[in-house]
């Protein structure tokens, strides 16, 4: 890392020489666009940025962004990314893959990152298909889905990414989705800055294998009656006319309502740091075909995962002062030959 | 037996003593045996140690499968063997008889600790009913003494107010002051360490305390045994020694390591029998810079390690076989980002779970081929347990200046066990640092200076180690296969052809820089060359030892470097009549020689969890030299 000031960069200075080669009009091309847009703002240096991503189509992401970036197995992203964080907390480290890639073969790392909280900024294309083996089911895929390897049907119950991410004690869970670069780029922002492992589960689009998914939420015409915005510190409203809401009953349930019957006083408002909350909220939803929340589910200060085993070093220096290797070995019973 | 009260007898000097201290796993052999290793150390004598122990943690108490042994060679000279069979049985209980008892030498002799020898606790060593084997003639011709440990540690511990279940637990205690008197040990190294291990809690230090003393004192004053015997110190070369285990000389191998290359070290493991005392002691020793990181799985522990790596630490993932295959999909990333990784597979016996306490030498190939597509490695492996130290660095030397994943293999033998070793003056250790790329290494055709993260040194064919954090110098890899020299994606048959030949060239170049192999013994008129690697040294040469006495000519050869082999090696194969491999495993080494060099290795083989004993080695040489 270099002292000087942050250089003025444009998108240009983010993009590398490689040609995206994704399906064209996947929406993988979208996320791409937002995420090399937005990195001038973010007051970071392309040195000091990694990309790190697993197998998959979304995988393919660090070649196009001129920063490092390792390209590594199915999966194992987030176990790779926590030993470079770990090593280099000077680093700003993003994590990329698919609901293949971080709910199936890599879901143990997945909920190890998020629970130790490492500071890595974890996007996850959910387009609820497998893409790059050629359209079989996935675990975000819904129940009777079929595909090349279900001709009668998937009998597996989907995971609900938010809830698997909150469960898994992640301190920062968004959604967001490839059709709104403005609130993919906010939110991701959001999860940028956020100290500790952000994970945000972003709607795209698979036009070959799964298209028109999540057309149903976040098509612009259904937009303002399908996704319900979440702001810390707002009522939770949607509508073209924020005449619909999220209200909590006496039984404790989430439910949506109109606000001109109960009354904008009785919406809830949404609190980030409510874990409770973030839950029921992940769970109002049952797919993409109901009014569904996106932006910031959770967000709270909870320790960095690399910045407390910095602190041990740095406390195990003190206390034994630094390491002098020929005195380690003779740490243990020792006698002497004459 | 002496029937006087007459000054203690002078002690009668042995060259070497094997005792093995045997009981159930709950009552303490471990360190029992450890205690008094580290007695002996400090006393001078060479030594060598062979720990056994259930992979239970507390198998059913009493039963022979719950038994718990610690086997240990001491000696007025160079010794490199636990010993074949033990000179004296310490038996806590009657399992321990019943299990031990037939590995004894004739003759041998064995202390009971007569207080076990209960009806129940006979019936749960699978004793015959009424059959107790102190009367029933199982140990004629043995020489044995019957002790009451149990109670006279009990009687020990009752003027300090402890209750007597309490002081029961502290009978290893006793044993080990009886043993410690028979063989003149100094008492004051085990007093200090009682101090020192229980000094916060004072009534089990108290205790332990008069039950070492009692047995100390009971050996002394029963008139049971004759008088003591003392083995003399070895006469060593001058210098400061420690006794030191395989797995702590391969962690201070890896701290060694990352001074020399001036580069914290990174550790990413997951728990595994025998390997975790390694990972156990890195964690002590942040101070070094140390980090150490428990993941979540085998896979993720050597992921993180690679990740460690990309960021320019010296990264290592430690585990057993087991782990191995499941890091495999890793290595082959690794082969192919051309990162410098230490994997250290302490081996154990497999497959699957096998047995996890016990040695193996059965991951030879699997740390040759276990990995997919053509991905060659280097892999060194160490022959005794002070060898791991040197031999983690020389993982870590290759692995860095070649940019490639290293296996070291040891093994359970080696990791738990334990040797005197001639403290190394660190100033002496090999300088392993490597520079990263800073700048770029490529100038394009329009003029623009570039880097091409694979375009490779010409002599040692390694590619550039760019970490994340230099400036202009970006770049992508990946495990996809990349252009030779530029780095990008490439599915061009004719480039795919170069990258494997190119990966498996610079492996193979490192014969180039490893030592050639030193056969010792007969070298010029030996009948037979013994071609070893990793632990099997110690058998080997108390073989060697046993067949030269025999008035047999014999040469010996033992390989740190299994991948690649030592250059000089094929000519070394050729000049003996017949080539004899003897290894823990079904021929794996001896497949390899016979692959590479065409010759008739042939494979002297045990698989039962034990390593060999000498007499084994030499039955089986003499086998193939009358053959």
């Amino acid at each position: 890392m270099t002292d000087t000031a942050i250089p003025v960069t444009t998108r240009k200075d983010w993009s590398s020489d490689q040609e995206p080669r994704w399906c064209p009009g996947c929406g993988d091309y979208s996320i791409l666009a937002a995420v090399q847009m937005l990195m001038p703002d973010l007051g970071v240096r392309r040195e000091d940025t990694v990309f790190i991503s697993g197998i998959g189509c979304a995988a393919r992401f660090p070649y196009y962004m001129d920063t490092y970036g390792v390209h590594t197995i199915h999966g194992r992203a987030p176990a790779i990314a926590t030993g470079l964080a770990v090593a280099r907390p000077d680093l700003d480290i993003w994590v990329v893959g698919g609901d293949g890639d971080m709910l199936s073969i890599g879901g143990n790392h997945l909920i190890h990152a998020l629970r130790r909280n490492i500071d890595l900024t974890i996007l996850m294309f959910n387009n609820q298909i497998y893409g790059l083996t050629k359209g079989q089911y996935s675990p975000t895929s819904e129940v009777g889905k079929v595909t090349k390897s279900t001709p009668l049907g998937s009998l597996d119950h989907p995971f609900n990414p938010i809830s698997v991410a909150l469960g898994a004690e992640a301190s920062f869970v968004a959604r967001t989705h490839d059709m709104d670069r403005k609130h993919m780029q906010e939110t991701l922002k959001a999860a940028h800055a956020h100290k500790g492992a952000a994970f945000v589960e972003i709607y795209q689009n698979c036009n070959v294998f799964n298209d028109g998914a999540f057309e149903g939420i976040t098509a612009k015409a259904n937009r303002d009656d399908m996704l319900i915005p979440l702001v810390h510190g707002q009522p939770i409203r949607f509508g073209a006319e924020g005449q619909k809401g999220v209200m909590m009953g006496n039984d404790g349930a989430l439910r949506i309502v109109d606000v001109a019957e109960v009354g904008e006083a009785n919406l809830l408002v949404h609190d980030e740091t409510d874990a409770g909350l973030a839950f029921q909220l992940s769970r109002l939803s049952h797919g993409p075909y109901e009014p569904t929340p996106i932006g910031v589910f959770r967000s709270v200060d909870r320790p960095e995962y690399a910045e407390m085993v910095a602190q041990q070093l740095a406390q195990a220096g003190e206390g034994k002062g630094p390491g002098d290797l020929q005195a380690l070995l003779h740490s243990g019973a020792t006698w002497t030959v004459e | 037996m002496s029937t006087t009260a007459d000054p203690p007898a002078a002690p009668e000097t042995l060259r070497g003593v094997i005792i093995r201290f045997a009981g159930d796993s709950g009552d303490g052999m471990q360190l029992t045996g450890d205690r008094f290793t580290s007695a002996s150390a400090l006393f001078g004598n060479d030594l060598v140690t062979l720990p056994e122990y259930p992979a239970e943690i507390r198998a059913p108490a009493g039963t022979v499968a719950g038994v718990s042994a610690f086997q240990v060679h001491i000696s007025d000279h160079d010794i490199t063997t636990p010993g074949d069979a033990p000179n004296v049985l310490v038996a806590m209980n009657p399992a321990a008889l019943r299990s031990e008892l037939a590995k004894l030498e004739p003759g041998a002799t064995v202390i009971v600790n007569v207080d076990a020898f209960d009806e129940r606790a006979l019936a749960k060593a699978g004793y015959p009913e009424g059959h107790d084997p102190l009367t029933a003639g199982d140990l004629k011709g043995f020489n044995v003494y019957e002790v009451p440990m149990t109670s006279l540690t009990r009687q020990a511990c009752e003027p300090l107010g402890v209750k007597p279940r309490d002081a029961e637990r502290s009978k290893n205690f006793f044993a080990l002051g009886l043993i410690s008197w028979m063989y003149t040990r100094p008492e004051q190294p085990t007093i200090d360490w009682i101090n020192q291990k229980f000094g916060s809690r004072t009534a089990v230090r108290d205790a332990n305390l008069a039950a070492f003393r009692a047995g100390h004192a009971f050996g002394e004053t029963a008139e049971l045994f004759d008088h003591p015997y003392t083995v003399a110190p070895f006469e060593k070369a001058p210098g400061v020694y420690t006794s030191i285990s395989g797995n702590t000389a391969t962690a201070w191998g890896l701290i060694a390591a990352s001074q020399q290359a001036k580069l914290p070290l990174f550790l990413g493991s997951y728990p595994i029998t025998p390997a975790s005392d390694i990972l156990h002691e890195l964690s002590k020793h942040k101070n070094f810079g140390v980090r150490t990181l428990q993941a979540e799985d085998e896979i993720a522990g050597i992921g993180a390690a690679l990740g460690a790596a990309y960021g320019g630490h010296l990264a290592v993932t430690t585990t057993s076989g087991p782990g191995v295959a499941l890091k495999s999909e890793t290595i082959g990333l690794a082969i192919s980002l051309e990162l410098p990784l230490i994997i250290i597979d302490v081996q154990r016996g497999g497959p699957s779970t096998g047995l996890p306490t016990k040695t193996e030498q059965a991951d030879l190939l699997l740390a040759m081929y276990g990995h997919h597509g053509e991905s060659p490695l280097p892999i060194v492996a160490a022959y005794s347990p002070s060898d791991c130290f040197f031999a983690a660095i020389e993982a870590a030397r290759i692995a860095l200046k070649y940019r490639t994943p290293v296996f070291l293999l040891t093994d359970g033998y080696l990791a738990n066990g334990a040797e005197p070793w001639l403290i190394p003056d660190v100033s002496t250790l090999p300088d392993i640092s490597v520079p990263f790329t800073t700048e770029p290494n490529h100038v394009d055709d329009d003029g623009t200076p570039s880097l091409w993260p694979y375009l490779r040194d010409p002599d040692t064919l390694a590619r550039p180690w760019v970490v994340p954090g230099t400036p202009g110098l970006e770049h992508r890899i990946g495990g996809i296969e990349k252009e030779d020299g530029r780095g990008n994606i490439s599915y061009v048959p004719e480039n795919h052809e170069r990258m494997v030949h190119l990966r498996a060239e610079k492996v193979a170049g490192i014969a180039r820089d490893i030592p050639p192999a030193e056969v010792v013994g007969d070298l010029d008129d030996a009948e037979v060359l013994l071609v070893g690697w990793g632990s099997t040294w110690g058998a080997i040469n108390g073989a060697m030892e046993r067949v030269q006495a025999d008035g047999r000519r014999i040469a010996h050869v033992h390989l740190t470097h299994l991948n690649p082999f030592p250059s000089n090696l094929g000519e070394i194969l050729h000049r003996y009549p017949k080539v004899v491999v003897p290894e823990m495993n079904m021929g794996q080494l001896s497949r390899l020689l016979r692959a590479e060099y065409l010759v008739d290795a042939k494979s002297v083989s045990k698989v039962k969890g034990l390593p060999f004993t000498a007499g084994e080695l030499e039955s089986a040489i003499l086998g193939v030299l009358d053959d």
